[in-house]
């Protein structure tokens, strides 16, 4: 296969195609983020994850057009404002819907797998006829289009480097609140034992009612993100989800660092596979890959001690 | 789910007359003088179809939820407005088309079960429906053993043919042959590389291109890729295509996977403009989702385009604008959807009789030349012959017709040599 390319070719390849596999990475990090909150530390098996990034990408199409009638000089800056729209318009809705429907399930966890799973039924039949059943699209400002040129035969795509630029960013605040701020001090707390949690004075409802928004909210900036590289339609957010529970469990379903560790070896193991078969048999084989390991490790490859 | 054949207009003045009509109870009370003209209904339906004095009934079959819902929507608009025309022109057989709309919602079991409703409870005379060809093959049973009559508007990969079907999109090697003709020898074009979602359009197309091209163009498919429906990653095989840097990108990847590929092929800096991409599943509708910025310069191989410069397309194009809103854009498959209704209307004229048996044997021959493509008429085969066209994507999500077959392509849905 490489008998005819010169040396400086095949090392310009190989490095666009590290790239690649960063892309992917950083893709299945934004997206697997949202869920691994939301799962990993509630419980709940969100089907609707898929239909939150979707608002999310509709909220950035929504802002884009605003600007494009009204601002159109504030344009080249419009995605950073859509991006935190996205954020409150995902999160106030995922408020709304752990008020209404989530809080009676939490004992009954694969109940919330069928209602999140109407929910997210719902809410592609709402997209569709409020904004139409055909896909939309985003329209970028100038400066996110295109690749820049590190050399004359290497290029890197600016919406891949931005994606991995956010992802960094929203990981490390992410890590951050949960980590380090008082609040994430009491969801861990929450995580590990909730009667124990609430005796010591912390409101376990509104615990979770805020980490199931910030779930749905992180969903939602990464729907806006992935205007750049996907579709935007009413059932777009069905494209992404059998990918984000796959590296979320198998990372481990209660770890954020297992779910980062998990998109890794998931996205690079693919993204190589790609490159030297077929599309979808690199699917397969990823796939074969991930379902022996979980064989070997039934709880995912990082794991949290948890008292019951 | 409704049989009201106005239902959907848009236009605020339509409504407002609409209004004023309910208003006035002797305005329903009067008769309308244009129906109920033609032949005896004993003469023109020996089957016991949904056939009266006035009305005939047919059904339309398409997904208005689910995945599908994208694409479908424009075929059921098309359809709509074809019929409410010919109402206009004084219906088919001196009777008014009266539609009743069932929702296949994107579900292969539901498209059958709901055909065999419409033939069997509401006994239609016709069903203008389906779009994929899994949505197709689980109706084909359905109208075979019912002995119903199928217009079927999507351009498909061929391989099938029934008294029970008119086929109104193109078949592979009528979409496909001659665009690959054109671009080997307008571009000189010698190596390809083929990239496709992964299901039985693409993989048979591609097969029908890759024949095509060794056989007869004596070029090379340097790369063929498949991708899951609903893939959303294409940085590898990108980096694959410029590894391998064919003259030609040819691709049939379709849906959600459609809209990333082009906007990662954009991003990775594959300039359409000088890499030439040749396409046959984009049209003016995917476009709207893809953006005109990201596919401009890629040419695509259809039997219409919107942007069709002859008389009857001058035509069409308003009237649908009219009546669906300014912003749609109309497809390939759209103007298909169009010719189902008035094929058939021409046929049952021709034939001089509703029965399917008789609409089946009549239809090889039917012209009809008010086509938005130009004309079209019915092959023995109940495949269109129709003209193939390259048309150039440009920014504003129109394509430029850049070139078109002399004559009419004969359909042969069972090519020898390309199985």
């Amino acid at each position: 296969m490489f008998g005819d390319y010169s040396i400086g070719d095949l090392g310009s390849i190989f490095v666009m195609q590290g790239f690649a596999g960063l892309i992917l990475f950083s893709v299945y990090v934004l997206m697997a983020l949202g869920l691994a909150i939301i799962f990993g530390q509630m419980g709940v098996i969100n089907m609707a994850h898929g239909e939150f990034m979707i608002l999310g990408a509709y909220v950035t199409w929504m802002t884009s057009n605003f600007f494009q009638a009204f601002l159109p000089s504030l344009f080249s800056g419009y995605f950073f404002l859509a991006m935190m729209l996205a954020f409150f318009v995902s999160g106030a809705l995922g408020m709304l819907v752990e008020w209404v429907l989530i809080r009676h399930l939490y004992k009954r966890p694969l109940d919330t797998l069928l209602a999140t799973w109407g929910l997210s039924l719902m809410l592609q039949q709402a997209y569709r006829s409020i904004f139409g059943a055909r896909e939309v699209g985003v329209e970028l400002p100038q400066w996110m289009l295109g690749s820049l040129k590190v050399t004359d035969s290497i290029e890197v795509p600016i919406n891949g480097v931005f994606v991995m630029g956010l992802t960094v960013l929203i990981t490390c605040a992410v890590a951050y609140v949960m980590f380090k701020s008082r609040w994430g001090r009491q969801v861990r707390a929450v995580v590990q034992n909730r009667i124990m949690a609430g005796a010591v004075g912390i409101n376990t409802e509104k615990v979770d009612r805020y980490t199931y928004a910030l779930g749905c909210g992180i969903a939602g900036v990464a729907g806006s993100a992935f205007t750049m590289i996907g579709s935007t339609g009413p059932t777009s957010g069905q494209l992404y989800i059998v990918d984000t529970f796959l590296v979320v469990v198998f990372g481990g379903a209660a770890s954020l660092l297992g779910t980062i560790a998990s998109a890794f070896s998931i996205s690079q193991t693919q993204s190589t596979l790609e490159f030297f078969m077929s599309g979808s048999m690199a699917k397969v084989l990823t796939l074969l890959a991930v379902v022996g390991i979980l064989m070997l490790r039934p709880q995912g490859l990082f794991t949290l001690k948890v008292r019951k | 789910m409704s049989d009201e054949p106005n239902k959907g207009l848009q236009s605020p003045l339509r409504r407002k007359l609409l209004m004023g009509a309910a208003a006035l109870p002797l305005a329903s009370m009067l008769p309308r003088p244009s129906f109920g003209a033609g032949p005896a209904t004993a003469m023109v339906n020996t089957t016991g179809l949904a056939v009266t004095d006035t009305e005939v009934t047919v059904g339309i079959l398409h997904s208005a939820t689910g995945t599908m819902a994208i694409s479908e929507t424009g075929s059921i608009q098309a359809e709509k407005l074809a019929i409410e025309q010919i109402n206009a022109a004084g219906g088919v057989l001196g009777r008014k088309i009266k539609f009743i709309q069932e929702d296949g919602a994107s579900d292969w079991p539901t498209f059958a079960e709901k055909a065999k409703k419409l033939l069997v409870n509401d006994k239609v005379a016709a069903i203008m429906g389906c779009w994929t060809s899994a949505s197709r093959k689980a109706v084909l049973p359905v109208v075979e053993q019912y002995n119903g009559m199928l217009y079927y508007p999507t351009f498909y990969e061929g391989l099938e043919q029934s008294k029970n079907v008119i086929y109104t999109g193109q078949e592979a090697t009528q979409q496909i042959l001659a665009g690959l003709n054109w671009i080997a020898k307008e571009k000189g074009a010698k190596s390809f590389f083929f990239i496709g979602s992964d299901y039985i359009w693409p993989r048979t197309s591609n097969k029908i291109a890759r024949k095509h091209v060794e056989n007869v163009l004596k070029g090379k498919v340097v790369g063929e890729e498949y991708y899951a429906l609903g893939s959303t990653q294409f940085n590898s095989v990108i980096n694959k295509i410029k590894l391998t840097k064919p003259d030609v990108i040819f691709t049939d990847v379709v849906g959600g996977s459609n809209v990333a590929f082009y906007k990662q092929l954009k991003a990775a800096g594959v300039d359409l403009s000088k890499q030439a991409l040749l396409t046959i599943s984009v049209t003016e509708d995917e476009i709207d989702g893809i953006g005109g910025e990201n596919i401009a310069g890629a040419y695509a191989c259809m039997k219409y385009f919107q942007s069709l410069d002859n008389a009857n397309n001058k035509a069409f194009v308003p009237a649908f604008k009219k009546m669906w809103g300014e912003k749609t854009v109309i497809g390939d498959v759209t103007q298909a959807g169009y010719l189902g209704p008035w094929l058939w209307k021409l046929t049952c004229e021709k034939a001089g009789s509703f029965d399917v048996d008789k609409i089946a044997a009549a239809s090889p021959g039917v012209e009809f030349k008010e086509a938005p493509e130009g004309y079209v008429r019915i092959h023995e085969n109940h495949h269109l012959w129709s003209k193939t066209r390259v048309g150039r994507a440009k920014l504003d999500g129109q394509f430029e017709l850049i070139f078109e077959t002399a004559d009419l392509v004969e359909p042969d849905p069972f090519p020898k040599g390309y199985q």
